[in-house]
């Protein structure tokens, strides 16, 4: 899936084009943060070729858009610029791969978790958030094309503990055909279970 | 039961984890099989050998309500159905002191010459069902649990109702082995207090004692059963259709925690104080039985799996899962997967459903048959390395060699390598990149973020995984701290290396934090120690230059610690207040 090529090698001589795509994410993020404001300095960074706002960019128009301009535009780096990179870094990285361009040429910015989140003052988190933008930017001048490794995945799971949850683990996995390595520490399996005697809320 | 026979599973029970090794995947485990001194395979259960066995000793299975002998097996319908002998309570093989099941045993299936074993296999994938226990009331004696027979557990309640125990299901007083005619319940016995035992909810126990109550009920249905509480929590399907079938046979709810309880030396009766809260007024009750529900907590030896995985816990000790709502199976490690109660006390059904959403997320993997390593692994630049081996100290995972006696260049295996970046911080010679990592982009970075009115910023370094997460879950909470705080991630403390921290105070950076996991947590084993070791060391080279140490702060905020997390940034704050252009433009003439 990742091994697309047909990106343009950075090394060369080739001309930086960043789209910077600020997503306002309803009222979570232009709630607090003024995008318009942040879209228009945008624009102003060095390399950036192209910057737009949308409601929600990650939602399939938001991706639409951001696969639309890395063709249209002819976008070498993108950067989005909305919540952290713990959520959506997969998903744009999908996004930017699916519209040809590697997607370790992708950066985001996070204005929602640790901006517009966690300050209230609309002159100060927009201030924040262009410095989070143009820092995130300043690395995305920087990037370079990765080829992810490839790992076989070894067709054997290990179950630590044999109580109810333990034992549904494994047989769940037994009966979908993987061999299982259940290990418990007691001399039997069943865990706690074993000890009582009705359960609720059928009372067996 | 099924995990015993079927042909895909591997049972080792009497067994532990010692060693966990690899990543997702590929993980090569180490498990410690003790000497049952019985060949489990070739046992048939026949019970000659616990019919001769002459030592008598407490049966654990029952928590010291029955017997059992040195030779036994837990329950009847253990799996795998086969004794096991305790040497500590064995006589021994000598023919003067015993060995009597061995003469006994048909199979031959006794070996006291058995040792502990040492299995090793390959897996792909770990799932983690550690489970938990119960809670130790001798935390709040007011109930004198330790001093009045009649006190008893809500967990020692199923033993003395469960069908293995002498009594037969039948539930009698300790004192006269009678049954009680009256019988109470207190809830919440070291749970939801901040001052003792747990501060959460154990989830389980309203429902418990529901449970125990109707039990009660239909055998004894002229028995006074009376439940103190705080908050019934009947939360669950068919769960308040329960709650009321107790109210209607006469169980009685009394909201209020009992605050003393006294022993009528005669009766044995236990008589108890408390204020009932929807009256408002001081209550005495008398019982012939008093049953403490015990709430639930972290199993001690999870702690031992946590390391081995690299997983982390939650305040409350359990472990902690990726998102609380979005993704509550997986553990922060690829290829490691939460079922049950290690992650959060919770009902059987509960438990099950997280089971098999476990298996599931399992399956994902090992049914595509391969994985992709993110690239975000270290490289070794030949021409640069003087083979000095400070990577491959630094390296948790032990995927750097170099051969120092021969001068060649570090060698990294990049399936091994998780990208913590620790090694790229350690090279003195920039011998080493980290992808999509580097050097240039973070300083890059710090030359964008310091562009203007340096003098006002937090410069700060946070790792990907704890606090990073935490400042993330700051947000979430909607917590306010000063915004003039500008992150920088990577993907552990590790990776940061002294010359970015020089970089930023020649930029003017008035403050620099560096945050990270707390030591147990790292998720890269212990790169965090390194970064400790760095900062100390800069530190000292501060002070010898003439720079204030105050200026560079390590703190450790893990994933969950968002209210550290703001802390944590305005101590930063009331520190950067202290530092005046003017020590600014001097420490960029010291650096310069």
């Amino acid at each position: 899936m990742l091994e697309q090529s047909g990106n343009p090698d950075p090394s060369g001589a080739e001309e930086l084009k960043i789209g910077v795509f600020i997503c306002e994410c309803g009222i979570n993020i232009a709630g607090t943060v003024d995008c318009d404001e942040l879209t228009e300095w945008a624009k102003t960074l060095p390399d950036v070729a192209f910057a737009i706002k949308n409601r929600y960019t990650c939602a399939e128009p938001g991706q639409q858009e951001i696969k639309r301009f890395i063709k249209e535009e002819n976008l070498n780096r993108v950067v989005v610029a909305s919540c952290t990179p713990r959520m959506h870094e997969p998903t744009f990285r999908r996004c930017c791969a699916d519209a040809g361009l590697n997607p370790y040429l992708f950066e985001m910015a996070n204005i929602r978790e640790q901006c517009s989140w966690v300050h209230s003052d609309r002159k100060q988190a927009t201030q924040k958030a262009k410095d989070i933008v143009k820092m995130a930017v300043a690395k995305a001048r920087l990037l370079e094309p990765q080829q992810e490794l490839e790992v076989p995945v070894t067709q054997s799971a290990l179950v630590v503990g044999g109580g109810i949850a333990g034992i549904q683990t494994s047989l769940d996995l037994a009966d979908a055909g993987y061999p299982v390595y259940l290990v418990e520490k007691e001399p039997t399996v069943g865990g706690l279970m074993s000890y009582i005697n009705k359960t609720f809320p059928t009372m067996d | 039961m099924d995990v015993g026979r079927h042909p895909k599973i591997k049972l080792l029970a009497y067994s532990e984890v010692v060693q966990i090794t690899g990543y997702i995947g590929n993980f090569h485990v180490k498990v410690r099989k003790k000497a049952r001194y019985v060949d489990e395979s070739a046992c048939t259960a026949c019970d000659e050998c616990v019919k001769i066995c002459p030592v008598v000793k407490p049966d654990e299975h029952q928590l010291g309500f029955a017997t059992r002998k040195a030779i036994y097996i837990p329950f009847a319908q253990a799996v795998p159905a086969a004794y096991l002998i305790n040497m500590e309570d064995c006589l021994g093989n000598n023919p003067i002191a015993c060995g009597k099941c061995a003469e006994v045993c048909d199979p031959k299936c006794i070996d006291f010459d058995q040792q502990d074993e040492f299995v090793e296999f390959d897996v792909g994938v770990a799932i983690v069902a550690t489970g938990m226990d119960v809670c130790d009331p001798t935390i709040l004696d007011e109930y004198y649990y330790t001093k009045y027979e009649n006190v008893i557990t809500s967990w020692e309640f199923e033993i003395l109702t469960g069908p293995g125990y002498i009594t037969k299901s039948e539930l009698l007083r300790p004192t006269d082995r009678k049954l009680p005619k009256s019988i109470a319940f207190i809830q919440c016995v070291g749970s939801r207090s901040e001052k003792r035992g747990n501060p959460y909810c154990s989830n389980i126990c309203c429902m418990n004692t529901v449970k125990d109550t109707l039990y009660l009920k239909d055998h004894h249905p002229e028995m006074e059963c009376v439940v103190f509480y705080m908050d019934m929590r009947t939360f669950g399907k068919g769960y308040e259709d329960l709650y009321k079938r107790s109210k209607a046979l006469g169980v009685k709810y009394i909201r209020g925690i009992p605050g003393d309880v006294v022993q009528d030396p005669k009766t044995k009766n236990l008589i108890i104080t408390v204020e009932n809260t929807t009256t408002g007024k001081l209550e005495k009750h008398e019982f012939e039985m008093l049953v403490l529900s015990v709430g639930v907590i972290p199993r001690l030896e999870t702690e031992q799996i946590q390391r081995a995985l690299t997983l982390s816990k939650t305040p409350d000790g359990f472990l902690m899962e990726t998102h609380y709502q979005l993704n509550p199976i997986d553990s922060p490690t690829g290829g490691v997967f939460l079922a049950g109660c290690c992650e959060a006390p919770k009902d059987i059904k509960s438990s099950v459903i997280q089971a098999s959403g476990a298996a599931a997320r399992a399956e994902r993997l090992l049914s595509t048959g391969k994985v992709t390593v993110e690239a975000i692994t270290s490289t070794i630049i030949p021409d640069l390395c003087k083979s000095c081996g400070i990577c491959a100290d630094a390296c948790p995972y032990g995927s750097i060699t170099v051969d120092k006696e021969a001068k060649t260049p570090a060698v990294v295996v990049s399936a091994a390598c998780k990208g913590c970046g620790t090694c790229g911080a350690e090279c003195r010679f920039g011998a080493i990149e980290m992808k999509h990592f580097t050097d240039d982009q973070i300083l890059a970075m710090i030359d964008a973020m310091l562009e203007e009115k340096p003098e006002e910023k937090i410069c700060t370094f946070a790792c990907n995984w704890c606090s990073y997460a935490g400042a993330d879950l700051a947000g979430l909470s909607r917590m306010q701290y000063p915004a003039n705080a500008r992150l920088i991630r990577t993907m552990c403390s590790g990776r940061v290396d002294e010359k970015f921290i020089w970089h930023a105070f020649k930029k003017g950076a008035p403050v620099v934090l560096v945050s990270g996991c707390h030591f147990v947590d790292c998720h890269y084993i212990d790169a965090n120690r390194w970064t400790q070791k760095r900062v100390e060391s800069l530190w000292n080279k501060m002070e010898r230059k003439g720079i204030r140490p105050e200026r560079l702060q390590l703190e450790w905020v893990s994933a969950a610690e968002a209210v550290k997390w703001t802390k944590v940034m305005n101590a930063v704050e009331d520190i950067r207040k202290t530092v005046t252009k003017k020590e600014i433009e001097e420490t960029k003439k010291i650096l310069m």
